[in-house]
């Protein structure tokens, strides 16, 4: 029983760096239609931003709130520069488009910062809240952070007309334009604030898996796997998708062992794609003939 | 991929006279090249060879039927690996394995065809992406460690040409190959060109009039991806016989990537783009070694989106639009 | 008499085909211009064109100031609303969300709040419907949603497309004459797109005949309204 809880609040630590990606994964897919494939490794170069200022004597939380501005910023930058141009071109040409950019990514990372792994620190405590055996203080402070960011996020898309207007050019470009909405700045920030996101989930998994380029593929593939499973166009399904991932990740993991994890991220995507392709919250898209 | 006039919307690749003179001088080119060269340059050269059979492979799903694949490295390793271990573990002539190959992966890539018909081009990309990632960890799962060799993967003697043909070994090699080559390219053309070719490209452009022309979408897509899963893991049975050597950590996401920056730097849709393909992806990584361990990737992931815009036809596609210029100056 | 909008020698198309061929119509400022015609006529893509959503060429003007080519968006800011043929509803969002988009240009944060009261004002079938889900209204609620979501742009120029489409007889009386009372009370100038032209021409001041991207007829509503062989061969009744 005492394992199990553990495994399950591990799991939900992990659940809240799937759900974020998810998040970002899904926002992108809203707007666009399009599955970002670079998102893994625009978290991990963000993480190498703030690891470098860390370095540099930067205390941690400045550092942090700088990466995620500058994670912002470089989002935007991607969308207008290299994803716009190919805005309207065949899927295929688009897959390949973000396919390099991962690569460039990767790469870029590796080359400016070596491919020796590196340890990241985490601004919580090392020793276990009330000397609990359940959960580390890192585990509970990332759940923490993920939690608040996920709330600030969804009360910027509730409540404020920067975020009505973003839902309105995800859901209807057309219309958006005739009430005067800039439709393609609304495609930059939400990139740019996908990124911002995705440069969160990496500051918090980078203690724990510690920093190197291919640190993101495999949570890149949960990531998937959790938007998939929430449904790739509901922002609310795929946070849920990524909590019931991450507990289910560990669970099965404690049982089949962590060799298999990879293997178990693809089974869930095969199986969500042909079980139901719309996932738990998703809309079913019947496609007129 | 742009449906311009630079690539081809029928399934039909034309062979003037012209042009089958052009392969003839290639062909013969190709023969006499491994006594031209060092045996280091022929196993480059076969490896070539290799790839190009694995792009024809992919560019017939992808390029022709328009089903992306990120995970094609997956097929190619399985390929390999089959070819290692009934080399290894069952002592089976080398040239027993390639067929063998094949039919495993035929097999295989089937059945995960099935499955993928649900799936619309972003899906298929996402599981495909994911066969990818998540195939060295399944090399290197414990269960199968005896088959697999674990981390350490299998060690592969290499064969000796037959004794009446005085070539070294490197240069045997390379003759399979391309006699591979040519025998998978023969075959894929007459595919291409035939009834199942154009059924390939109907789906492509047009899913649902073809269905609705009765058109069995459904088997197209299953025969087209085991197919080129086939064409992909014959290709990695011989990669793995020409580099003696299979590891699961040779076989990352990042060779399904390199496969496809092969085809579209080559040219979808096209049969003679594998080759200029396969000459990018075994080459360029050579020269970009020397600036640095990441600049070949860099260089493939710049290439990839420079292509995208400008030339999304590809090397195939280019020589094809300035062909035809080349025509229309000298009809003036 | 000002004009509020001013077009000469528009030509508009789709891709590779065309739709207009070079016409001329203008609206009153403070008036109400109708464009009528059979369907394929090219009246909605003038709409479409005024709002910089199809390829042009000629002189579009607003207000005097040029306006062909600028984005739809940049339009929008320069006040014109348009109530797009399907009304253009956002489906999934709320009626509030979707008239507070109306007002997304506009900082005036009181101005905007007593805006809302004259829309319930118009429609009270919104306020009864304030947070519900746009989808799920009725035909004739969603063309007023439509319409109100365009008015709280405190437009200079409103153009409507085919707003009588699929209504009951009854709604569009009661919508002609809010149309009546808008143009009115809130001087806003109005270029109409119908198929109904009894309707049209009741409430117009100008009329213009669109047939196959070409002007054919034009002159005032009145006059057109009692030449009856304008009428019965072109208007059908």
């Amino acid at each position: 029983m005492n394992v199990l809880l553990h495994q399950v609040l591990s799991g939900l630590a992990t659940g809240g760096i799937y759900a974020s990606v998810a998040l970002a994964l899904v926002m992108i897919y809203q707007a666009t239609h399009l599955v970002n494939f670079a998102q893994g490794e625009l978290a991990m170069f963000s993480t190498y931003i703030s690891w470098s200022l860390i370095q540099a004597g930067m205390p941690y939380w400045a550092a942090f709130f700088i990466t995620v501005a500058l994670s912002f910023a470089l989002g935007v930058l991607i969308e207008r520069v290299i994803v716009q141009p190919v805005e309207n071109a065949p899927i295929l040409s688009v897959v390949i488009v973000f396919i390099g950019l991962l690569v460039i990514m990767n790469s870029l990372a590796g080359w400016i910062f070596s491919y020796t792994i590196k340890p990241f620190p985490s601004p919580f405590p090392t020793a276990p809240l009330f000397g609990n055996s359940y959960v580390s203080s890192h585990e509970l402070g990332s759940i923490g952070i993920t939690l608040v960011v996920l709330l600030l996020v969804f009360a910027f898309f509730r409540f404020t007309p920067l975020g009505l207007a973003m839902r309105a050019a995800a859901q209807n470009p057309v219309s958006s334009r005739l009430v005067g909405v800039r439709v393609g700045w609304m495609l930059a920030l939400g990139w740019g604030l996908a990124a911002a996101i995705g440069s969160i989930a990496g500051m918090m998994v980078a203690p724990t898996v510690f920093l190197e380029p291919n640190m993101m593929a495999g949570i890149l593939l949960y990531a998937f796997a959790a938007a998939l499973l929430g449904g790739i166009d509901s922002p609310g399904g795929a946070v849920l998708g990524g909590f019931i991932v991450g507990v289910l990740e560990n669970v099965v993991g404690s049982l089949l062992g962590t060799e298999l994890k990879l293997t178990v991220a693809l089974v869930l995507i095969v199986g969500v794609l042909v079980v139901k392709p719309s996932g738990l919250f998703g809309k079913v898209h019947i496609t007129r003939v | 991929m742009a449906t311009t006039s630079s690539t081809p919307n029928s399934a039909r690749p034309a062979l003037g006279r012209k042009q089958l003179f052009g392969l003839a001088l290639l062909l013969v080119g190709g023969c006499v090249l491994p006594f031209l060269v060092s045996n280091y340059r022929v196993f480059q050269f076969t490896l070539v060879l290799v790839y190009a059979i694995a792009l024809l492979g992919l560019n017939m799903l992808t390029g022709y039927n328009g089903q992306i694949s990120l995970g094609h490295g997956a097929f190619y390793a399985i390929g390999a690996y089959v070819a290692a271990i009934l080399m290894d573990k069952f002592g089976v002539p080398y040239w027993l394995t390639l067929p063998a190959a094949g039919a495993v992966c035929l097999v295989a890539g089937f059945l995960f065809g099935l499955p993928a018909l649900r799936f619309e081009g972003l899906y298929l990309s996402l599981a495909t992406f994911a066969l990818g990632v998540a195939m060295p960890q399944i090399l290197k799962y414990k269960g199968f460690e005896h088959w697999t060799g674990g981390v350490q993967g299998i060690v592969i003697i290499k064969p000796d040409p037959p004794e009446w043909l005085k070539v070294s070994q490197d240069q045997w090699l390379y003759f399979v190959a391309l006699a591979t080559l040519l025998i998978l390219f023969l075959i894929g053309w007459n595919l291409l060109r035939g009834r199942i070719g154009r059924a390939m490209v109907a789906i492509r452009d047009q899913p649902i009039a073809a269905q609705a022309m009765g058109v069995n979408t459904a088997m197209v897509k299953s025969l087209t991806f085991g197919v080129s899963a086939m064409y992909t893991g014959i290709a990695g049975a011989l990669g793995a016989i020409a580099i003696q050597f299979v590891a699961p950590d040779t076989f990352t996401v990042f060779l399904s990537i390199t496969l496809v920056v092969g085809i579209v730097i080559g040219g979808l849709a096209s049969i003679s783009g594998a080759i200029w393909g396969a000459l990018f992806i075994q080459f360029i990584p050579n020269v970009a070694d020397q600036i640095s361990k990441a600049a070949p990737w860099a260089i493939y992931g710049v290439f990839l989106i420079v292509f995208m815009y400008v030339m999304p036809s590809g090397v195939a596609g280019l020589i094809r639009i300035l062909g035809g210029r080349l025509q229309r100056l000298r009809q003036r | 008499m000002a004009k509020i909008l001013e077009v000469r020698g528009l030509h508009a198309q789709y891709g590779p085909t065309r739709v207009l061929h070079g016409i001329d119509f203008s609206v009153d400022e403070g008036g109400i211009t109708t464009i009528l015609g059979a369907n394929g006529a090219g009246k909605t893509t003038t709409l479409r064109a005024v709002c910089g959503m199809v390829k042009t060429q000629g002189d579009i003007s607003l207000g005097g100031a040029r306006i062909e080519g600028k984005a739809t968006e940049s339009i929008v800011r320069l006040g014109v609303a348009h109530v797009p043929d399907g009304r253009g509803t956002f489906v999934n969002l709320s009626v509030e969300e979707n008239l507070r988009l109306g007002a997304y240009t506009r900082s005036d944060k009181a101005e905007v709040a007593a805006d809302f009261e004259r829309m319930f004002g118009y429609f009270p079938r919104l306020k009864e419907r304030f947070r519900q889900q746009a989808g799920l209204l009725s035909g004739g609620e969603q063309q007023m949603l439509a319409v109100s979501r365009a008015l709280m742009l405190r437009p200079r120029l409103l153009l409507l497309d085919e707003p009588s489409f699929g209504l009951a007889p009854r709604i569009v009386q009661e919508l002609f004459e809010i149309f009546r009372a808008i143009n009115q009370q809130d001087r806003v100038s109005m270029l109409l797109v119908e198929q109904n032209a009894a309707l049209a021409l009741k409430l117009a001041d100008t009329a213009y005949l669109l047939e196959t991207g070409r002007v054919v007829i034009s002159g005032t509503a009145d006059a057109i309204r009692s030449d009856e062989a304008i009428r019965r061969s072109y208007l059908g009744y």
